[in-house]
């Protein structure tokens, strides 16, 4: 099986998603192997990921492998100024494959370039973080049994939230309808809507998020408002809590719809909304661990074949 | 006939490449492109002369040089309308025009300054999404600009 890089989410080709999707099912059933028994994964953090980090070091681990790397570039030679290309070169060196974080954007595209063992984006800056758009898509696709035809509500900061936009794009092959409810200083930019337009994706803005607004979602996904983008105080302080969701607004919810949330939430989501049917948010981190296992097979050219009949399974 | 006057101004070459109606303030940003401070064969340069197509224009005269389609393709991000005549034996043999290149390898820098490109000693590359508006698309950032915006490497 051919090795592969996994560096963005709108690459990927309608049947590789599902195929993907397939694999993380099958660790979903079996989380326990020996698949990448011998294998040495880097994990490259140059900018502090715990969440991220520990997520694909688990993932790593219960696979067989074992794991190195660094956690935060202070510590690495990045702090003498090595190049990255340099850094990379070395690695693969010791590493059958590299995992990174980056705050530079751009950063791993150019390491998937360089690097003769295939690279695995775990963020680079607030471009890409296509692990987790996976995570989000089989959440999705386990929820509701499809990913097809499903209305999907964007909460909070979709100007910045590149999670929502990686979600938007990854979503085009499946006939969504978006809707976005954000303030208009966090309104979606007009590239993505462009995007959507160019790509046939419906969508609908609100800036109202009201129990009558959310009743036909099938998914709501919240994302945090952050003071700190916005220019304007008074704004930020108008919108603060209009953007949070109460389980009183659940009333009219549809029985089939799951909230959402990349995870760490501060207050968008109220506390007693965790033990409503709709929340989904802790068990959509917990795919996270498949998600990841699928990504390592996949990158390290192990097929659906060896996923299937894998001997090494343990109970 | 003043045209030719003026024309006049500018030595005529045997052989080589005449390049025309380029906007005055871009004539050595186009020197720069095709590296023509490089070149051993004679090179005239000439600049504010007046024109009706872009107001004042440079025109640059290079012997015994004939440039590739790549080579003129570079020229799309700085003077895209100008005009490149083969010359052979004083004759105009040739017009050629720029094309605008599927992709641009070194020759803009990326306005993101949080893109890898301006942080790593690297060749940039950008593809061009849209020829008739001139966007350009950043191959590692994705952050796309405008072609008369852009900085040259």
């Amino acid at each position: 099986m051919e090795k592969h890089n996994f560096v963005n989410i709108q690459g990927l080709e309608r049947d590789q998603l599902l195929y993907l999707i397939e694999m993380a099912q099958e660790f979903e059933k079996h989380p326990n192997r020996e698949l990448l028994k011998g294998k040495v994964i880097a994990t490259l953090f140059y900018e502090p990921s715990t969440r991220t980090r520990l997520s694909f070091e688990t993932a790593a681990n219960r696979l067989g492998a074992r794991v190195i790397g660094f956690t935060d570039a202070k510590v690495s030679s990045v702090s003498k100024g090595e190049t990255l290309k340099d850094t990379i070169l070395m690695v693969s060196n010791y590493a059958d494959a590299i995992v990174m974080r980056h705050y530079i954007e751009g950063a791993a595209q150019y390491a998937s370039e360089v690097a003769p063992v295939p690279i695995i984006n775990a963020g680079d800056g607030a471009h890409q973080h296509p692990s987790q758009c996976l995570l989000d898509l089989y959440t999705i696709y386990q929820t509701q049994g499809t990913l097809e035809n499903l209305n999907i509500y964007l909460v909070g900061d979709l100007k910045y939230g590149r999670t929502v936009h990686s979600l938007l794009m990854a979503m085009r092959h499946f006939n969504p309808t978006f809707h976005f409810i954000a303030p208009k200083e966090l309104a979606m930019p007009e590239e993505y809507k462009v995007y959507c337009h160019e790509h046939n994706i419906r969508f609908e803005e609100h800036e109202d998020f009201t129990p009558e607004v959310i009743a036909n979602a099938d998914i709501i996904y919240m994302t945090r408002v952050q003071k700190e983008r916005f220019s304007d105080l008074m704004e930020y302080e108008r919108v603060k809590n209009v953007y949070i969701l109460r389980r009183d607004m659940l009333a009219l919810a549809r029985t089939n719809m799951k909230i959402l949330h990349p995870l760490p939430r501060v207050n968008e989501i109220a506390y007693d909304v965790d033990d409503s049917p709709h929340a989904y948010y802790i068990e959509q981190a917990r795919n996270g661990l498949f998600a990841r296992e699928a990504i390592f097979c996949h990158c390290l050219g192990i097929s659906m074949e060896e996923v299937k009949n894998d001997k090494t399974i343990l109970e | 006939m003043i045209m030719s006057k003026k024309e006049r101004l500018v030595a005529a070459i045997e052989s080589g490449t005449v390049i025309d109606h380029i906007p005055a303030e871009k004539t050595f940003q186009v020197v720069n492109l095709l590296q023509l401070q490089k070149l051993s064969t004679p090179v005239t340069i000439g600049f504010n002369f007046s024109s009706k197509m872009v107001g004042t224009k440079g025109i640059i005269k290079v012997s015994d040089k004939f440039f590739t389609d790549d080579e003129i393709s570079r020229l799309s991000v700085v003077a895209p309308n100008v005009v490149l005549n083969i010359i052979n034996n004083y004759e105009v043999v040739e017009k050629k025009k720029v094309v605008t290149p599927d992709e641009l390898r070194s020759i803009v820098k990326c306005n993101n300054p949080k893109c890898i490109t301006n942080n790593e000693p690297m060749d940039t590359i950008f593809h061009i999404v849209d020829k008739e508006h001139g966007i350009l698309k950043c191959h590692y950032c994705d952050k796309e600009q405008e072609m008369d915006k852009v900085e040259l490497v």
